[in-house]
């Protein structure tokens, strides 16, 4: 298995104050502002940014968890039914800013079964994507995301495989991971 | 694993604590999407299925249908008495016809037991039994397991008392196979003519005093008389089993602990159960009902997932 680093650990936190200032740029005081991280692995960044953003601007963000699970468009054309987590939206997000937050964007259909989700708690005034990796060229929808940590030229083949300390992993790596 | 072992839910007997489990992580999941404002998720749009129920059922019947409307499943109803079986047609024939209207899942119950698991062998569907006569009635099991699960958080080494009409109940039977699965010590207790004769070797305590039985047990699994079933006579009179075997508020307050009552439905108030203590705050029948329509949006989801 070859795997190649695409952003080491002191990269991967210049890129995600990168992202928080842009956050910051377009949502000044983040009133009317809410975070809602990717299950299952978005989650990890989402709190990861949240923290940041609370940091640097000293306000209160809402933070939510939304699976996309049973929104997902490959049910009964996949092997094995895929493994639903917990949605905890405990906020009301009726005419609020959505920052939807994954790690790896890759054909766009997560995220378009995560707006039809998102649909179920209500109508945002507006949803923006943020991600880490931005896989190009591989898209299956029009999905593009609005604030991206780095964007990579893959093949179809290869993998994208994002390790964090919040998930047990002893240093923050992403890597690229060609299947065989 | 986010797969179930088996391509039917026939009885809680073939399947394992990791199924069971899976359920269960599945339900939890579907109990908070019940609970939203928009109660409603499309995975099985493209799945048709069908309620076949040869025996009447209210609860069960509408839950499962629920259920599948949650999902945004297409429901076809069948109820035995107003069909073409009064014609003389056999069970496979009516099933089969069913069938060819292209049906994915057929959601049965059958006053023989066994029906469904004949069915299993001869037809392409997945099959969820939904009650098949005095043998078991699995998605009610994994309510109730669910629902202690829920009220004491594991049932590793909990103590269940399943008290009432055992001989007839698939309710019971279900229930200690998913119990026992789960960890959970179960003892069964009824007058000596409602108990079946080798209950033992389940596994399972045997209790004639109903006393006794609460005073040992943190959960009470208090299942219906069923009337409907009881050709000869079991016990004397309704009146005498309720002086016995009935419990009450008063029952209940003079136990040292507090125990947590469930009933399965529909209750018999006055005979198994007194009013006072299907309202108090010992049960968690209404739970129950609630829990019902997330686990069996869970078995759906997951049996229809399971491509073959």
């Amino acid at each position: 298995m070859q795997k190649k680093l695409i952003l080491d650990s002191d990269l991967l936190d210049i890129t995600i104050s990168r992202l928080c200032q842009q956050l910051i740029e377009r949502h000044g005081n983040f009133s009317e502002t809410v975070i809602i991280g990717m299950q299952p692995r978005g989650i990890h960044l989402a709190e990861i940014i949240h923290a940041r953003l609370q940091k640097d601007t000293k306000k209160e963000i809402p933070l939510g968890y939304l699976d996309a699970t049973f929104y997902r468009d490959d049910f009964r054309r996949r092997e094995i039914p895929a493994k639903a987590n917990e949605t905890r939206i405990d906020f009301i997000i009726e005419g609020k800013r959505v920052v939807l937050v994954d790690d790896v964007l890759f054909t766009g259909r997560t995220i378009r079964a995560a707006m039809d989700a998102m649909i179920a708690f209500g109508r945002p005034a507006k949803v923006e994507l943020l991600v880490l990796i931005d896989r190009k060229y591989t898209r299956e929808l029009p999905v593009a995301a609005d604030y991206v940590g780095k964007a990579v030229n893959t093949l179809t083949s290869q993998r994208v495989l994002v390790e964090l300390e919040a998930q047990g992993h002893k240093q923050n790596k992403i890597w690229l991971v060609n299947k065989d | 694993m986010s797969k179930l072992s088996q391509k039917h839910l026939l009885g809680i007997k073939d399947i394992s604590r990791e199924d069971i489990e899976l359920i269960f992580e599945t339900a939890d999941n579907f109990k908070e999407v019940i609970n939203r404002p928009i109660k409603k998720v499309p995975s099985l749009r493209d799945v048709t299925i069908a309620n076949v129920f040869f025996e009447n059922s209210t609860r069960t019947r509408l839950s499962f249908e629920l259920a599948q409307k949650r999902l945004s499943a297409d429901v076809i109803n069948f109820s035995a008495s107003n069909s073409s079986v009064k014609k003389g047609e056999t069970l496979l024939d009516t099933v089969n016809n069913i069938l060819a209207m292209k049906v994915d899942m057929i959601v049965m119950r059958h006053a023989s037991p066994g029906a469904p698991h004949y069915l299993a062998k001869h037809i392409n569907a997945n099959i969820v039994n939904a009650g098949d006569g005095t043998h078991e009635h699995p998605t009610q099991a994994l309510l109730d397991a669910f629902s202690i699960r829920e009220k004491l958080g594991s049932l590793v080494g909990k103590k269940i008392a399943i008290i009432g009409d055992i001989l007839h109940s698939r309710v019971a039977l279900s229930n200690i196979f998913a119990l026992q699965k789960l960890g959970a010590k179960v003892m069964v207790c009824g007058p000596p003519t409602l108990l079946p004769k080798f209950i033992k070797h389940l596994g399972v305590e045997v209790e004639l005093d109903v006393q006794k039985a609460l005073q040992w047990c943190d959960v009470a699994n208090v299942l219906r008389i069923q009337l409907e079933r009881q050709q000869i006579k079991y016990f004397p009179s309704l009146r005498e089993y309720s002086l016995y075997y009935g419990i009450t508020k008063k029952t209940l307050d003079n136990l040292k602990k507090q125990i947590v009552i469930m009933h399965p439905g529909p209750i018999n108030r006055g005979v198994e159960l007194s009013s006072d203590a299907a309202d108090s705050e010992h049960s968690i029948i209404l739970d129950q009902v609630e829990n019902g329509v997330a686990v069996r949006m869970a078995v759906l989801y997951l049996l229809a997932g399971r491509t073959s």
